[in-house]
């Protein structure tokens, strides 16, 4: 592996690893943060229940 | 359209927060970003554009597209929803009522549909092989090609009809009959909206599936030199086949100055984070007027691009090359064969391999069930609100459109030719149609201003404003240039894929058939419209 090679894969794997430990900090550190968070399988979507 | 279907579900979470309850969260939401996409068409597209330079239009275009848009997905999404819209179509026409924004909805349809017609093909593989791995059939030895030989038979890489025969006697079944298990599977879930039950499963399953993909990646990264005849096929050449930026054949300028690959990047993003599907916007429109949709995008993308990149890329590509040499990963026979072929032989290298192998795959199932569960939703919702159809008629309608695209790809299967046709015109430049579509509508229509309040309302995060600018021109003009150098190539300076299509006739019965999906939701959208503009007459008539 070149120098190139490990520059780009430590970028590329830290920055990734970076965007989801501060995300996680932000989830678990921000009162309240749960109630208001979504993704889209945790949405019921209404016209289940209307037949 | 449904003055009901803006009612959000009430959650059903604990008053009291805490430590348990929000690291449930954070499953939740990370988890359901995960799919097919992580752990075998990024490898894929990483090997077939040289790896490290594939890396810089890759995170580039996350920043500059995938994170926006996916902002501007959520935002408009609750925008429409608060208007009483659920579908694609509807929410555009809330925003910009117009022929362009009738025509996005069609595209907007077909972007999903025809996205699942492949993928649960690609997810009855996943199947197929977690049973085999379960009941033993997935032990063919130390020798690399069997498993390629055992590939190509099973999803008919040879000849068109294979996938239809039972591989080697085995009783269990062909890759159609795995395909028919999870079609059905996918339509009861869908019929039943068991979404929230799948959810459930999936909050403890991808965590397993994390800790599958770390226990895998720790032995790729100490396999060494397994094949002491072979000694540069080592682990850290391999490494540096996934990640150098230059190879012996292009320089790292000249992969950067392919077209084809910035565009092919921005598709991978696209398709990792589920934007540009026209399935965010629907589930957005279900939100609740307070509900955070920063917090939410930023943390279910990052889930998502830590599986793709720190667990995807150092696993698939860097074992291919130990395993099988680099002429495999540089001649790929499709893009999805790294991951059927590789990982199979990376199991067989270690201690319990048969049950890594097992839930590595079943994992990967239930992450591709969630998937394609959403892309159903789209279209359904289009059916009840537009055509003022119940559940039952949406989903029977939907299913036999997806069975006829899915039977298509399944007996077509020589090549991959159909499943490419489908994935290069739909998933690459329907999903950059589309996307550019909705940054424009966001930025210049809404007004990005206003489309930030949106995004901000109930925000966990501060979105920071630089992104406005970005959002406003940056991503259309990067959309645009990148769309617009891809088109030169292909249709100017190096027509290959116009050339496939000449040549082959599965290629052209492909793209005859997409047309013909796309004239079938043109008259179910103009449907629509008439239908949405006779209510908005009856209420200007009604109201004093």
């Amino acid at each position: 592996m070149t120098l190139g090679g490990w520059i780009i894969m430590t970028i590329s794997v830290g920055f990734v690893t970076g965007l989801l430990a501060w995300s996680l900090w932000k989830v678990l550190t921000t009162p309240g943060s749960t109630e208001h968070l979504h993704s889209q399988m945790d949405i019921q979507t209404p016209d289940v229940t209307e037949e | 359209m449904s003055t009901s279907s803006v009612i959000t579900q009430p959650r059903t979470r604990a008053v009291k927060e805490t430590w348990g309850t929000r690291i449930g969260v954070i499953m939740a939401v990370t988890g359901s970003a995960v799919g097919l996409g992580n752990f075998l068409r990024f490898p894929g597209l990483a090997a077939k554009y040289d790896g490290g330079a594939f890396m810089v239009p890759y995170l580039i275009a996350l920043v500059l597209l995938g994170l926006p848009i996916a902002w501007v997905e959520w935002s408009m999404g609750r925008y429409g929803g608060s208007r009483g819209f659920n579908s694609a179509a509807g929410i555009y026409r809330a925003i910009w009522p117009s022929p362009v924004s009738t025509a996005a909805g069609v595209l907007a349809m077909l972007v999903p549909v025809v996205i699942y017609m492949y993928y649960v093909y690609v997810e009855s593989w996943c199947l197929a092989y977690a049973i085999r791995y379960l009941l033993g059939g997935m032990n063919f030895g130390l020798d690399p090609s069997r498993y390629e030989a055992f590939f190509a038979e099973f999803v008919g890489l040879t000849e068109n009809g294979l996938a239809f025969r039972a591989v080697d006697g085995w009783w269990i079944g062909s890759a159609a009959f795995f395909l028919l298990l999870c079609f059905l599977l996918n339509f009861y879930l869908i019929y039943r909206g068991l979404q929230k039950g799948i959810e459930w499963f999936c909050t403890w399953a991808m965590p397993t599936l994390v800790i599958c993909a770390l226990i895998i990646l720790v032995r790729v990264l100490t396999l060494g030199t397994p094949d002491p005849s072979k000694p540069e096929q080592n682990i850290l050449n391999g490494l540096g086949f996934m990640w150098n930026p230059a190879t012996k054949s292009k320089s790292f300028w000249e992969a950067l100055a392919n077209p084809q690959m910035w565009l092919e990047a921005a598709g991978q993003i696209f398709f990792s984070l589920s934007v540009g599907f026209g399935i965010i916007v629907t589930y957005a429109s279900y939100l609740k007027r307070d509900d955070d949709i920063a917090l939410s995008s930023v943390t279910s993308a990052a889930g998502n691009e830590f599986c793709e990149v720190a667990l995807g890329g150092l696993i698939t590509i860097p074992a291919a090359f130990v395993f099988l040499g680099p002429q495999v990963i540089e001649n790929p026979k499709g893009t999805f064969e790294l991951g059927f072929v590789t990982l199979p032989n990376v199991f067989n290298h270690m201690v319990f391999g048969w049950l890594f192998g097992f839930l590595f795959f079943f994992l990967l199932f239930l992450a591709a069930v969630t998937s394609s569960l959403s892309m159903l939703q789209p279209a359904i919702a289009l059916l009840e609100e537009g055509l003022g159809l119940g559940r039952r008629a949406s989903v029977a309608i939907l299913s036999f459109v997806t069975a006829v695209g899915s039977l298509f790809v399944v007996y077509f299967s020589q090549g991959l030719v159909v499943m490419d046709t489908f994935d290069f015109w739909v998933g690459n430049v329907g999903l950059y149609i589309l996307a550019t579509f909705q940054v424009i509508l966001f930025a210049w229509v809404l007004g990005v201003d206003r489309g930030f309040e949106e995004l901000q309302r109930g925000a966990e995060i501060k979105i920071p404003n630089f992104f406005k600018f970005v959002i406003k021109y940056i991503s259309p003009l990067y959309l645009l240039a990148v769309f617009g150098a891809w088109c030169y190539q292909e249709f100017w300076a190096n027509p290959q894929t116009l050339t496939k299509i000449i040549r082959e006739p599965a290629a052209q019965a492909a793209v005859l058939f997409l047309l013909l999906v796309a004239a079938f939701f043109t008259l179910i959208v103009n449907q629509s419209v008439r239908r949405w503009e006779r209510m908005k007459k009856l209420q200007q008539e009604v109201a004093p």
